[in-house]
């Protein structure tokens, strides 16, 4: 058992009357690839945004390599070693790639040769070396969310939050991002091997990478376990199918 | 050869060429030109490091400008302090202001139109105070007595004047190219493009944002002291009114902003524009400020990048067809 | 000090500049809640309407109220023309950028001023110019009264035309749901360039009841520019209630202030509430808006 990187407790947090998160607690245990999975608007970036400080909890306790989160502003929690992407991509537009890159890689290297040399690296592994000096704004989005990644590696984070990094890539796309995203965890000669929490709807990431998953649904918690358990688990089919879908397949034997 | 160091040929070349230009010419009505322009790529530099490196565009960087025009005037002619040390402390105070204005407006998460229309309440209130206490010489101003030699910052003829606007504007265009070229650029330049994704990568946002209005405040408190031993008067309508908020405006944009040299091109396109404009219609009040504004729709209709992007864009195409 | 003979009379004063400063600013407010643009442009085109009814009356002997008739057209298509070919055609997308063009756009006119009209000052003499009305005890100028009263009817001519026409049914709208009016056939363009004509409309009416009290240079318009917009953001960007309780707030504000600090101080006033505002209730009073 590895240690738990990343522990929320209880958390909750609410817009008005939307219940966005309600009384969320999991763990991301040091060396895994960690997956959140749920239908639309179950609350998962709004977790995300609530682990990294982008917003208040209203209730309930974060904390990253027992730090307590409480109050920390995202640019001190990234410092601390969690960096997150965002679903809808942020490219620095009017940037090239390797000016993107080296942002990220700024926070642990002042001198800006470092940085570049870093950005470069990264790019490399990300598989955006032969772009560097395109334009942000240019690239397709299957680029844009390498870029997205690439940033966010680059900040040499403990803990890397990915929202859908999938999100809108083709089959082949989705194929070529699946080793990095493994060799990320497992790390090179050159760099340690870092923890993933991700967020995702393409199934096959999920069930390929994925250690263990939570399922929320509504803001809740409602399942969790290893990808096998969760795709058998009533209560997961019943959240993306609706209920009456999960009847009708219970009677025909496809559930037990 | 880094690329900071590549930057710095050019800006070499530019001074020894300014430099150079007393010796070169006579004409009292060029070298008041080249003074004058230099003076006004001073303001658009500074303009251009909190709007066109980070992003916060201010309507009223007139409140720099009169900040450090009143402090090199009121200490001089108040306390009696020579000017060669008033100067620092005018910048200082020039900062000073830029880290109370944006400490209440960053803070508050004032961006985009809300941001512009704060920095000109300020530049207001900044006006109306000028305007009421005798410190400042109230509706009358403050007139700085005549005197002759270096040691009082004041110079026989142009030349001593165009050094140091020079000085200044190779000070400036150093701190560009080090925007460029450095962490804090790189941070202040992600801040501008999007604030939320830069602080995801660790980039505290609030301190970098005050850090640039701290360097655009000085810089521009740095034209108001020079401009005050040049003219040797200010006045709160000359200080904290709208001509030079609009001329660092303008000429930062009509360059190209967030570029090194845009200001400094700029500056100069404008000043060249409004002698010949002065020239074909006389010296009617109004009609440069004019040019001024229409350039402002022109440029941000047709060539958003200023003259350096349309350059950059002619380069890149002939490059291109090659 | 808070002598109701004096208090009254500079509440009074205050509630008629206000009202003028309330039609101003419910102009901004369409513009700002249509288009979601902060109209730089705003005091110089105000300046430019107060020129238009002082030459009107010098020249042509037209009565400023009378005038009417003419500025609010005129005003209405001037505003259109401008956000259709060249506001609308700078932005690009980006809000800086409007920004930009509309500030560009009152320099311009700001200075064209001077130069056909040099930097004096001028008045307008009517036949009421002079005249005072007693309300409650306190002596309001004629032209200020009138305004007062004008302003409400303009106000409420304009709500109706919001509430009650097809075309007030479809600047609302596309306040509301840029996309979903597209969808729904609603000529963008055209209704962007009309919301943008009746905010200046508004102006044209504002200068018909400003000029006979007030005065006209080319820089004229910066007083009202920051009241404008220190009013919208008050009453809540987008509220068209807010902006005509604001614009009363802010007029009885600056003459109580005025009473106390003097002319030049109690300008401040107004400055200070509006980076108050910004700060601390960006939502303003009544706004809907954050």
């Amino acid at each position: 058992m590895n240690a738990v990187l990343l522990a929320a407790s209880r958390v909750s947090k609410s817009f008005g009357g939307l219940h966005a998160v309600q009384d969320v607690s999991l763990g991301v245990e040091q060396g895994s690839i960690t997956a959140l999975i749920g239908p639309n608007g179950a609350g998962k970036t709004t977790l995300f945004a609530l682990v990294s400080g982008f917003l208040r909890p209203d209730d309930g306790e974060v904390r990253f390599s027992e730090t307590r989160l409480a109050g920390l502003a995202p640019h001190a929690i990234a410092r601390l070693g969690m960096t997150r992407t965002f679903q809808i991509v942020q490219p620095f537009a009017s940037q090239t790639v390797e000016e993107n890159i080296a942002v990220g890689a700024h926070l642990r290297h002042a001198r800006r040769s470092d940085a570049l040399e870093r950005a470069r690296a990264v790019a490399e592994r990300v598989g955006l070396a032969s772009q560097l000096d395109k334009l942000a704004a240019s690239l397709t989005i299957a680029g844009r969310k390498r870029l997205e990644l690439a940033r966010a590696l680059a900040t040499e984070p403990k803990l890397l939050l990915l929202d859908e990094v999938l999100a809108g890539l083709n089959p082949h796309e989705v194929a070529e991002m699946l080793p990095v995203i493994d060799s990320i965890r497992r790390g090179t000669r050159d760099a340690p091997g870092v923890t993933v929490f991700l967020i995702e709807h393409v199934m096959q990431a999920v069930m390929n990478l994925a250690d263990h998953v939570y399922v929320l649904a509504n803001g809740r918690l409602i399942a969790q376990g290893s990808p096998r358990d969760i795709a058998h688990d009533e209560a997961v089919i019943e959240a993306y199918l609706g209920h009456g879908t999960a009847e009708r397949l219970r009677a025909a034997g496809r559930v037990r | 050869m880094t690329p900071s160091m590549r930057a710095v040929g050019p800006i070499v070349v530019f001074a020894a060429a300014a430099a150079l230009v007393p010796l070169a010419v006579d004409s009292d009505a060029w070298l008041n030109f080249v003074v004058l322009a230099l003076f006004g790529a001073l303001m658009a530099q500074a303009w251009n490091v909190l709007a066109g490196f980070g992003g916060q565009f201010s309507f009223g960087h007139a409140v720099f400008f009169g900040t450090g025009a009143y402090a090199m005037a009121a200490l001089q002619v108040r306390l009696g302090v020579n000017a060669w040390v008033a100067l620092p402390v005018a910048l200082a105070a020039g900062a000073a202001v830029g880290l109370f204005i944006g400490a209440l407006t960053f803070r508050y998460g004032l961006r985009g139109s809300y941001f512009a229309l704060a920095t000109l309440a300020f530049a207001e209130i900044f006006r109306i105070l000028a305007n009421t206490f005798q410190f400042t010489g109230a509706g009358v101003g403050l007139q700085i007595p005549l005197a002759k030699g270096w040691a009082a910052l004041q110079f026989e003829g142009r030349a001593g004047y165009l050094y140091v606007a020079l000085a200044f504007v190779v000070a400036g265009l150093a701190i560009g190219t080090w925007l460029k070229h450095s962490r804090f650029g790189a941070w202040l330049q992600a801040v501008r493009d999007n604030e939320e994704a830069a602080q995801a990568l660790g980039v505290d946002a609030y301190r970098v944002k005050l850090g640039a209005i701290a360097i655009s405040g000085a810089m521009m408190a740095a034209a108001g002291a020079f401009y005050v031993q040049y003219l040797h008067y200010i006045d709160p309508a000359l200080a904290f009114g709208p001509h030079y908020s609009v001329e660092a405006l303008v000429g930062a944009l009509v360059g190209g902003m967030g570029t090194v040299w845009g200001p400094v091109v700029g500056a100069f396109a404008l000043h060249l524009l409004s002698d010949a404009t002065r020239n074909a219609f006389g010296d009617v009040p109004g009609v440069s400020l004019m040019i001024y504004g229409a350039l402002l729709v022109l440029i941000v209709m047709f060539a958003p990048r200023g003259l350096v992007g349309l350059f950059a864009a002619l380069v890149s195409k002939l490059r291109d067809s090659k | 000090m808070l002598e109701l003979s004096i208090l009254w009379p500079s509440i009074a004063n205050g509630l008629a500049t206000g009202a003028i400063y309330a039609l101003v600013a419910l102009g901004l407010t369409l513009i700002y809640g249509v288009l979601h643009i902060i109209n730089f442009a705003h005091g110089a085109a105000l300046m430019v309407a107060l020129y238009g009814v002082q030459l009107l009356f010098t020249r042509y002997g037209v009565d400023p109220y009378a005038a009417l008739a003419v500025m609010v057209p005129a005003m209405f298509g001037f505003g259109y023309l401008l956000q259709r070919l060249v506001i609308g055609r700078a932005s690009h997308g980006k809000d800086e950028n409007i920004l930009l063009v509309t500030l560009g756009i009152a320099i311009v006119l700001e200075n064209l001023a001077l130069v056909l009209f040099t930097a004096d000052t001028r008045t307008i003499e009517t036949r009421w110019s002079l005249a005072t009305i007693d309300v409650a005890g306190a002596f309001i100028a004629v032209p200020k009264a009138i305004a007062f009263v004008g302003v409400l009817a303009a106000a409420a001519i304009l709500l109706a035309v919001m509430a009650r026409t097809d075309l007030g049914r479809a600047i609302r709208a596309l306040a509301k749901e840029r996309q979903g009016a597209k969808l729904v056939g609603i000529d963008v363009e055209h209704v962007f360039a009309m919301s943008f004509g009746i905010g200046l409309a508004c102006l044209g009416a504002a200068a018909c009841f400003l000029l006979p009290a007030y005065y006209v240079n080319p820089t004229v318009g910066n007083g009202f520019v920051l009241v404008a917009f220190t009013i919208v953001v008050l009453g809540g960007m987008g509220s068209f209630a807010g902006a005509l309780l604001g614009g009363l707030l802010i007029g009885v504000v600056e003459s109580v202030s005025g009473l106390y600090l003097g002319e030049s101080l109690g300008q401040i006033g107004i400055f200070v509430i509006f980076l108050l505002v910004l700060m601390f209730r960006p939502t303003g009073l009544f706004g809907s808006k954050a």
